[in-house]
C-alpha cells in the first residue's frame, strides 16, 4: 500500500537532485498538442509513451514533457512538438505511441530529426 | 471521444485556462442506481451568464471567441445521448462547476475509461494548480488531494518523476480496491 511515509522518503532523495532539475537550461521540451482536437486523436497515450520512454533511457533531468494547446492544424493530430535549445523547433505529426519511442531514441537520444514523421514530409 | 477520461482532461484544461489554483474532480459511479456523474469544480475566472450560455453551443461560441469550441459540447453530449443530464455553474471570479449526469447501463453510455491516466497528465503537466480527485463506487471511495501531498513533500515538485510514479500506484491501488472489492 502506498503510503505518505513513502512520499517522504521520495522527498529526501528528491532533494538532491532539486538543483539539477530546476536549473537545466539545456533541458529540450517535448510539447503534445492536447486540445480537443488532439486528446480525440489520441494525444494521451502519445505523451504517456513519450513520459515512460523519457523514464526508461533515463533522461528526465534533460527533457520534460508537458502538453500544449491546438496549434490549429487539427487534422494532423496528435501533434507534438520538440524544442532543444539552440536548434530550429520540429513538429511532428500524426503521432503514435510507436513512433514516439522511435522519436525519442533517434531524436532526443541520438540527435537525429525523424524527418518521415514531420509535418514536413506530410504535407503537399 | 472513446473515454469519458478523455472528456475530463479537455474540460478540466478550460479550468487550467481559466487560471484556477484548484481543481475537483468527482467520480460518483452506482451499479445498484445506474447511474455515474462526474463534476468539475474550479474557483478560476468563472464565466457571465452569457458566456455560459455560449459553451454550450459549439456553432454560435467558435464563430464569435475563438477559445471555445468542442470540448464543452462533446462532454454534454455524451451525457445527454445515455438519458442523463448535462449542468454548468459559473460566477465571475469565484469559479465554474461542469457536471454530467449518466445513465450507466444506457446502450449509448462511453465507458468512463483510464480516468486514472487524466489525472496523473493533469497533475504532471500543472503541478502547480492543487487537484482533489475523489472517485465513489457500491464498494467505497477514495481520495486523491494534492495539497496533502505538497504538505509532505515541501519544496518538491509534483512532477517529480519518482512522485509522479507513486501517485500512479497510489491510484491504481485504490481504483483496484473500490471497484474489485477484494
Amino acid at each position: 500500500m502506498k503510503s505518505l511515509a513513502e512520499l517522504q522518503a521520495i522527498r529526501e532523495r528528491a532533494k538532491a537532485n532539486l538543483d539539477l532539475r530546476k536549473e537545466n537550461p539545456n533541458a529540450a521540451r517535448v510539447l503534445v498538442g492536447m486540445a480537443t482536437c488532439g486528446i480525440a486523436a489520441g494525444a494521451r497515450p502519445v505523451l504517456n509513451a513519450f513520459t515512460e520512454e523519457i523514464a526508461k533511457r533515463g533522461l528526465t533531468d534533460s527533457v520534460t514533457v508537458t502538453q500544449t494547446g491546438c496549434i490549429g492544424i487539427c487534422q494532423y493530430e496528435p501533434v507534438v512538438e520538440i524544442e532543444v535549445p539552440g536548434e530550429e523547433k520540429v513538429t511532428y505529426v500524426k503521432m503514435t505511441p510507436e513512433k514516439a519511442v522511435k522519436v525519442v531514441n533517434d531524436h532526443l537520444v541520438n540527435k537525429n530529426v525523424v524527418t518521415e514523421y514531420t509535418i514536413g514530409a506530410n504535407t503537399k | 471521444m472513446r473515454e469519458l477520461s478523455l472528456n475530463v482532461m479537455d474540460v478540466a484544461q478550460n479550468s487550467v485556462r481559466a487560471k484556477a489554483s484548484i481543481v475537483k474532480i468527482t467520480v460518483i459511479e452506482s451499479d445498484k442506481d445506474d447511474t455515474l456523474s462526474i463534476t468539475i469544480e474550479d474557483d478560476g475566472c468563472g464565466m457571465t451568464e452569457e458566456q455560459v450560455n455560449q459553451v454550450i453551443d459549439p456553432f454560435f461560441t467558435t464563430r464569435t471567441t475563438r477559445k471555445v469550441g468542442l470540448g464543452v459540447p462533446l462532454f454534454k453530449l455524451s451525457a445527454e445521448q445515455t438519458g442523463g443530464s448535462f449542468d454548468i455553474k459559473s460566477k465571475v471570479n469565484e469559479g465554474t462547476t461542469t457536471k454530467a449526469s449518466y445513465v450507466k447501463s444506457h446502450v449509448d453510455m462511453t465507458p468512463l475509461g483510464d480516468i486514472n491516466s487524466t489525472i496523473e497528465i493533469l497533475i504532471r503537466c500543472n503541478p502547480d494548480i492543487d487537484f482533489v480527485f475523489t472517485h465513489t463506487t457500491d464498494k467505497g471511495s477514495f481520495t486523491l488531494d494534492t495539497r496533502e501531498l505538497k504538505e509532505v513533500l515541501g519544496d518538491v515538485s509534483l512532477d517529480t518523476p519518482d512522485v509522479l510514479e507513486w501517485i500512479k500506484q497510489y491510484l491504481e491501488e485504490q481504483t483496484q480496491i473500490i471497484l474489485g472489492g477484494v
